[in-house]
């Protein structure tokens, strides 16, 4: 049995968000760049241009990336011989969380009853928690500051299970189509497939933690990416929706088991400023 | 690079005419920033013939919220919020002579008529180039709702502000335009 703090957690929690939201990390800043190469759309190159500048002047001046800091998620990996001492974990991270908002002059733009009075909760917590189990006698934390209006654009599909991979590239490519010009592109395109709906979101959302160019699990899945990607890429949506062949930088898939009479998939989009960080404790 | 056209603010009619989709202009001048909320707000006060927060006449509006001001700095970081949220209002705004926006992504049927009927142009900026364009902000003051937090109602002074005519004021689209000349069936 291991020890770990719940004041180390704070802390490793407060230091990733304000570093999630001053900088891109190097896969992110690398795929920017080659699409900057790529794209042939002279608006969509002065847009990725700006994307680039924005992030050097985000890291020498310390302003964040984006105004919307966007919704704490936080995904924890508890090693089953870890134990957390000196306060409740959750309530740890939602102190990491509230530091990291109030140092790091950060947006709080969470609101709480969202169905009525809607008041700001004035520090951005409550974080979005996933907590997976798992062997071992580590803590991993990543983070993911998500976007309000690239969340905004999430679809669910159950589709017909004889729809099959033709149907699961079908609603993809149909749901970033939609999305247009909104979810600020050029995007990294988070499917989730399989298990129940709650399930497909969450892998959805799971898909945007991988490194932007670290292909899926498996030759299949990456074959499936590659083929979405190029559908998507050919929507000529472009950096902004301004037109252009660089609508999406990846495509990540990730799958589960589903029921025999089930095909769930869930679609969420992340917009180019794709920051998440991760620790190890 | 595209030539670049310098736009004053507020709009006149005639700059208005001069602007054609996909056309890359420098904003200088002042902007109003208002998003979701303070759009609902304007128009029930409209709808009661209450005063608006400013004069909307002739003036445009910026759908964004920034991140709180660091010491030393107008403003945080201070990008462009997705448009659509505010257009169910926007008709409204723009009967009530509203004559620019800036946001980013696409339009209803309804906002692109309004601009059509009442001479009126959507810019888009970048999202999340926030850090950038906070610096061609350099006043900025809270003058309604400030119980929005950060959304409250802003009035900016803009030098140079980087945009792209989306929606001019006679039906050109730039993300219609640029997704057929980009699409590979």
């Amino acid at each position: 049995m291991r020890t770990i703090e719940a004041g180390a957690v704070t802390e490793a929690v407060s230091r990733l968000f304000r570093q999630a939201n001053y900088g891109l990390g190097d896969d992110v800043l690398a795929a920017l760049e080659r699409a900057r190469r790529d794209e042939q759309s002279p608006p969509g190159r002065e847009v990725i241009g700006a994307i680039l500048e924005n992030a050097a002047v985000a890291a020498a001046e310390g302003i964040p990336l984006c105004q919307d800091c966007g919704t704490a998620v936080v995904f924890l990996e508890v090693g089953q011989d870890v134990h957390v001492t000196g306060g409740d974990l959750y309530a740890a991270v939602d102190e990491g969380v509230r530091r990291a908002y109030d140092e790091g002059y950060l947006r709080k733009s969470i609101v709480a009853r969202p169905f009525s009075a809607r008041p700001n909760t004035g520090d951005n917590t409550p974080a979005v928690i996933h907590t997976d189990i798992v062997p071992g006698d580590r803590l991993r934390i990543r983070v993911l500051p998500k976007g309000g209006g690239t969340e905004n654009m999430t679809r669910l599909g159950m589709l017909l299970p004889t729809a099959g991979r033709q149907g699961v590239v079908d609603f993809v490519v149909k749901a970033v189509d939609e999305a247009w010009s909104q979810p600020c592109p050029p995007l990294i395109v988070g499917v989730g497939i399989g298990g129940t709906a709650e399930k497909a979101m969450e892998l959805a959302k799971r898909a945007l933690l991988r490194g932007v160019d670290e292909p899926g699990p498996d030759a299949e899945t990456a074959d499936l990416e590659a083929e979405i990607l190029k559908k998507v890429n050919n929507l000529g949506i472009g950096p902004m929706g301004y037109g252009g062949r660089v609508t999406a930088l990846a495509v990540h898939v990730e799958s589960f088991p589903a029921h025999i009479g089930s095909l769930p998939v869930a679609v969420n989009l992340q917009c180019h400023s794709a920051r998440y960080r991760s620790e190890v404790l | 690079m595209t030539e670049v056209k310098k736009v004053k603010l507020p709009l006149s009619e005639a700059a208005v005419k001069g602007l054609k989709a996909g056309d890359s202009v420098l904003l200088s001048g002042v902007l109003y920033a208002a998003r979701d909320v303070a759009h609902q707000r304007m128009v029930v006060a409209l709808e009661r013939g209450e005063p608006l927060p400013f004069d909307v006449r002739g003036q445009t509006v910026y759908y964004m919220g920034p991140s709180p001001a660091p010491p030393g700095r107008v403003i945080g970081s201070a990008g462009p919020t997705t448009s659509s949220r505010m257009d169910a209002a926007t008709p409204r705004l723009l009967a009530a002579g509203l004559r620019g926006m800036v946001g980013k992504g696409a339009r209803s049927e309804e906002v692109k008529d309004a601009m059509k009927r009442y001479g009126a142009v959507y810019f888009g900026a970048v999202g999340g180039t926030g850090a950038l364009l906070s610096k061609r902000i350099i006043k900025s003051e809270v003058i309604a709702y400030e119980d929005l937090g950060p959304e409250a109602v802003l009035r900016l002074e803009v030098r140079d502000f980087p945009a792209t005519v989306v929606n001019d004021s006679r039906g050109g689209d730039l993300y219609e335009a640029g997704k057929k000349k980009y699409r590979r069936d």
